[in-house]
């Protein structure tokens, strides 16, 4: 049932009304940052007390007016909307108290600056969970990579100026280009109605060659989803500041990326019909070249950053892969991974910026023998890389289970043989960085004994993410029956 | 070539004689307006331009066999009821139309004023550059960039 | 008294006008305090009028000069006529001018000297053309007004340096050629029909649809206005003109003259012909007209790219702008017009909140290319924001109008499957995007020693040596003005469009 609310108004609101007072506490660092604290956990409660009235099946509903004939500006939370707010907002919190001890740690400039984008960006990524329409998704898509763009030229020289250029150029052409003809294209076919519907309301309205086109226009359009051959602006952004990297990857912009295309799937197409007109082969195809391509990158990047970064887009492939399965268990899979991924990888970003915090170090030929020295950090990281290659006793083989499963639904053996390879690369460049930093020979270690971990403020973060990662392998029912609402498979 | 017979030139040519004329002069105009390289020639190729269209209206007023449309003095008129006899009344086929010649006064007004706008315009730029063609001028612009 | 509206929305620069002229030298703060009355005065009757018309039956108000009223079937008298579309034209005419009276409350009299009563004379009598061009009923009173507007900007562009007085006569020129164009068409309709009362015309008109002579008064018509509108390539006079011309003028000649061609454009297709003659297969080059404006977009677009200079880059946009809205009249579908008649208000609103920040970096740094805008985020960061709004705008981003307008114009080619006009569309937002993104970037990333920023330079604009420590209040409550008018033409649109789509006559 659909009923009307102010929440999702509340909580989209809350981190907007923390800019104001952010800017005018510029001169008092401490009580600058405790308004966004504030606005974290209110958001977080806010979201926590919508969860229960999701999974009874309510659907909220706020609608600002009207816009554009038939298209209002609202917001409407169902279960996937809230699994993603749920996971952005508690992620938030945490990424502000590490970029707290992160950007104090390297003494960094303009830091009011960047906590109003945060807060910014936060609400642009909850107005997309929130989003009920493909309009008022398309204005937060773009509102997120305007609010990013300060973000990820942070440091303001030349190589943050050409990573903010790919990065704006990336995600704004393909969204001018792509989505906004796709988007017009279904608000003609489809009479004025944009909602997000549970069998798509396209269903029915437009063929197999268009149905084609506007998909792949919608795919590659979000290319916040990390999809080859758009998928650069990825790896250029990592100029920016690690808790910018760890929001981008991790809760923000990625997600919504993948957010986007999932909502396009189930709530544009509708599984069945795109399984009637069988067009979503081509994504597949996609996806998994990316999920491939990807993951060999990956193990030929030093940069650990990079590394991660690459890892991201094949990641993010799986849950494209994932979707285009067309599948119950393969939409449920992908969307457990949002949430599971996202836990699994922030660690790893909070684990590469506290050791640049620490050491200054920002390469894994750097990083051997770093495992006596920061033992927290590296354990944090090796439980990040048991989530993202899909080990137990992590949450990350949860999501590949689902996955692996889906594809076998779906009789798509290739791709489970694409999920296989993947994960056996994904190992292969996780597993001998951890290796190197624990288990090395004394004299190759590259650091004397002593330990010194990174500032609490970031240790904190990380410590509690790779336990969430530990943590939601054992409990993943909350995810399982938020996804169950949308694939329509009871839990 | 049966076109040259005198049939096309008793057609074509003699009744419509005034859409010839100002076709030629709009043309004399405009060639002037666009190739001289002078400003006053160019000006000067304008007001033909307009002058052309003035006439032109104005030759689509006249009727056969009528005179200027003015009322004189001895002549009385009334307005009268649609299809009542009277002797006073006007025959409109004597006088030629006198609408298109109101309206060309006001774009004679206009061209005049224009005329006058683009003499000042061309003083202003004779002061500052010293010439009034235009290629001396643009070579004057050409290398020095903005001022 | 409220009759009188419409009416007195002229009237009143007109009186102002008059009254500055007067006031002359010696009272030159006078001047800017009569004419800012007079347009404050404007604006409220025009918003009046939008009143009286959401409050009519018929939609439409008609007043007549001077009462005349038609004897026996003829029409005698100059019509006024104000339909929705009408008012809202003319309601931002007058709103511009009026936001512009503010802008250029402390400049003028740096940049004119002892000529600033003959400015706001001017200004206003331009004011006054445009809002009777919008309003009349009348074909040939249309050509009167036209040549008044054209007059004006004329002397008015002329009052800059020397570069802006060669410009202005090329504008001359050029746009004598168009008007006289304009006026042979209407020459040819008086043959046809005998009057020159739009509506009468086209009433009078609907049985000899085959003629030839009407089909050539059409073109004649059209290529007068094109020409006016700077619809490529008629374009030449537009560049110079804008951008050599003072920063007070260029700043509302640039969003109120080519828009309200474009609206001369609609009212000649839709009303003065009527929708049955321009869209059927009669005229075959219409189809072709809608290529031209694509070849228009384009142009413009690389165009502008090309550009070192900021306000000339803005002027090339500008027609590309005016390609839009070509294309989207002649599509031959109700999306399509609706979104040229939106893009005419939204248009009009970017381009001035455009125009304006520009013209303050002009002025503040006394450099005209791109490169001014070096770090300026630092020095000036509300004329930035203002100047992004714009951007964002030009871009095609929601919420401002800039998207809405380029959401209907695509829809509208969608509807009627013209692929070519929405690649087009999406191709200028994305140069676009490049332009002024390039800009922002500079702005944002740039450091302000790279120019020489920190230090402010003479000479700006060709007036006397002028150092603006800091920007004024007048100007930088213009241009928000301005940049909020780009985010609430936008968010209202509904309601705009609403009322637009009221107004079309049925196709």
């Amino acid at each position: 049932m659909i009923e009307e609310s102010f929440l999702p108004l509340i909580t989209w609101m809350v981190s907007l009304l923390a800019v104001p007072a952010i800017l005018l506490l510029r001169r008092n660092p401490n009580a600058r940052e405790t308004s966004t604290f504030v606005a974290a956990f209110a958001k977080l409660g806010l979201v926590a007390a919508m969860v229960p009235m999701v999974l009874d099946g309510r659907v909220l509903r706020f609608s600002f007016g009207e816009i554009l004939p038939g298209i209002p500006l609202e917001f409407r939370v169902d279960g996937l909307g809230i699994l993603f707010a749920l996971v952005a907002s508690s992620l938030w919190i945490l990424t502000t108290l590490y970029a707290v001890g992160y950007m104090r740690g390297l003494k960094e400039h303009d830091q009011t600056r960047f906590f109003a984008c945060f807060a910014v960006s936060i609400s642009a990524t909850i107005g997309v969970a929130f989003a009920g329409n493909l309009f008022t998704l398309y204005l937060f898509y773009e509102m997120l990579s305007l609010s990013t763009y300060p973000l990820v030229t942070h440091h303001g020289d030349k190589e943050a100026r050409s990573g903010g250029r790919t990065y704006l150029s990336h995600l704004l052409g393909t969204s001018v280009a792509f989505v906004l003809p796709a988007m017009i294209y279904c608000w003609v076919r489809s009479g004025g109605d944009m909602s997000f519907t549970d069998g798509g309301f396209l269903a029915g309205k437009i063929g197999a060659g268009d149905g084609l086109i506007v998909l792949l226009a919608f795919t590659l359009g979000f290319a916040k989803s990390g999809l080859m051959p758009f998928h650069s602006w990825l790896p250029n952004a990592m100029v920016a500041p690690t808790p910018v990297s760890a929001l981008l990857h991790a809760v923000a912009v990625v997600k919504v990326g993948v957010f986007c295309v999932i909502r396009v799937f189930t709530g544009v197409f509708g599984t069945d019909f795109l399984g009637e007109l069988d067009v979503a082969t081509t994504v597949s195809w996609i996806a998994a070249f990316t999920v491939i391509t990807s993951s060999l990158i990956a193990l030929s990047q030093d940069n650990l950053k990079r590394r991660l970064a690459f890892s991201t887009i094949g990641q993010l492939g799986y849950i494209i892969l994932g979707v285009s399965l067309l599948s119950p268990l393969g939409v449920t899979g992908s969307i457990l991974h949002i949430a599971m991924h996202a836990f699994g990888k922030i660690t790893l970003f909070f684990c590469a910026g506290a050791i640049y915090v620490a050491m200054h170090k920002k390469y894994v030929s750097e990083l051997v023998g770093i495992g006596r020295k920061m033992p927290i950090t590296m354990t944090a990281f090796a439980i990040g890389s048991l989530s993202v290659i899909g080990l137990p006793v992590t949450g990350g083989l949860v999501s590949k289970w689902y996955l692996v499963m889906g594809t076998a639904e779906s009789g798509q053996i290739a791709l489970l043989v694409v999920f296989l390879i993947s994960s056996i690369l994904n190992a292969c460049y996780f597993l001998p960085i951890v290796y190197r930093a624990f288990l090395c020979r004394p004299e190759e270690s590259l650091y004397d004994g002593d330990r010194q971990e990174a500032p609490l403020a970031c240790l904190v973060p990380l410590c509690i993410t790779a336990a969430l990662s530990v943590f939601s392998f054992f409990n993943p029912n909350l995810f399982l029956k938020l996804a169950g609402l949308i694939t329509g498979v009871q839990y | 070539m049966e076109f040259l017979a005198t049939g096309f030139f008793e057609e074509y040519i003699v009744p419509k004689f005034n859409y010839w004329i100002y076709v030629i002069l709009m043309m004399i105009g405009l060639f002037a307006m666009i190739t001289k390289n002078n400003l006053i020639k160019k000006l000067i190729g304008m007001a033909i331009f307009q002058t052309a269209i003035i006439l032109f209206y104005v030759s689509i007023g006249v009727k056969a066999e009528s005179g200027i449309p003015i009322l004189g003095h001895e002549q009385h008129y009334a307005i009268v009821e649609e299809g009542q006899p009277s002797s006073e009344v006007i025959k409109k086929d004597k006088f030629a139309n006198p609408l298109p010649h109101v309206l060309m006064l006001t774009a004679i007004v206009v061209g005049v004023s224009t005329l006058g706008l683009a003499l000042a315009i061309s003083q202003r730029i004779y002061r500052s550059f010293d010439t009034l063609e235009e290629d001396e001028i643009l070579d004057q612009l050409r290398p020095g960039g903005h001022d | 008294m409220t009759e009188h509206y419409t009416v007195l929305i002229l009237l009143m620069p007109l009186f102002g006008a008059l009254v500055t002229t007067l006031l002359g030298r010696e009272r030159q703060n006078a001047c800017w305090l009569t004419a800012l009355i007079c347009m404050a005065t404007s604006s409220l009757f025009a918003i009046g009028n939008i009143g009286r018309i959401l409050a009519s039956g018929s939609g439409e108000l008609r007043y007549r000069m001077g009462g005349w009223q038609e004897s026996r079937g003829y029409e005698v008298g100059i019509e006024l006529r104000v339909d929705m579309l009408a008012a809202l034209v003319v309601a931002m005419v007058v709103l511009v001018g009026f936001v512009n009276m503010i802008f250029s409350k402390t400049r003028v009299a740096g940049e004119m000297k002892d000529k600033v009563s003959f400015f706001y004379t001017l200004k206003q009598l331009l004011i006054v053309g445009l809002c009777g061009i919008v309003m009349t009923n009348d074909a040939f009173n249309l050509y009167v007004l036209i040549e008044i507007t054209s007059l004006t900007s004329y002397a008015l562009i002329a009052m800059g340096n020397r570069r802006a007085a060669l410009s202005s006569f090329n504008y001359v020129i050029m746009g004598t050629i168009g008007a006289s164009f304009y006026l042979l068409g209407v020459g040819y309709l008086y043959i046809k029909t005998g009057t020159l009362n739009i509506d009468d015309i086209s009433l009078r008109m609907q049985h000899q649809y085959g003629e030839p002579s009407l089909m050539i008064a059409f073109a004649l018509i059209m290529l007068g206005i094109w020409i006016k509108m700077a619809f490529f390539p008629l374009h030449g006079w537009l560049p110079n003109a804008y951008s050599y011309a003072p920063s007070m003028v260029g700043s509302f000649m640039a969003p109120l003259m080519t828009k309200v061609m474009v609206y001369v454009m609609l009212r000649v297709m839709l009303w003065l012909f009527e929708g049955e003659y321009v869209y059927s297969g009669r005229l075959v080059w219409g189809e072709l007209i809608v290529w031209m404006a694509i070849i228009a977009i384009v142009a413009g677009s690389f165009l502008a790219l090309a550009c070192t200079d900021i306000k000339k880059m803005l002027t090339y946009l500008i027609v590309a702008e005016v390609g839009y809205m070509v294309g989207g009249a002649w599509l031959a579908d109700g999306a399509g017009i609706t979104g040229s008649m939106y893009h005419i208000l939204s248009d009009a609103a970017m381009t001035f909140c455009l125009f304006l920040a520009a013209s303050i970096v002009i002025l503040r740094t006394g450099d005209h290319r791109l490169t001014a805008f070096t770090g300026l985020f630092r020095r000036m960061p509300l004329t930035m924001t203002g100047f992004t709004i714009g951007a964002l705008s030009m871009v095609g981003l929601p919420p401002t109008c800039g998207f809405f307008s380029k959401w209907y114009l695509i829809s509208g080619g969608i509807d009627v499957g013209h692929w070519s006009y929405v690649a087009a569309l999406l191709f200028s937002s994305l140069v676009n995007a490049v332009i002024f993104f390039r800009i922002i970037e500079r702005a944002y990333l740039g450091k302000l020693e790279e120019v020489g920023n920190e230090s402010l330079p003479l000479d700006a604009d060709g007036g006397p040596p002028m150092t603006l420590d800091r920007v004024p209040y007048s100007m930088l409550l213009s241009l928000l003005i301005a940049s909020g008018s780009v985010l609430l033409v936008g968010i209202y649109n509904e309601t705009l469009v609403g009322w637009l789509k009221a107004a079309i006559p049925s196709l």
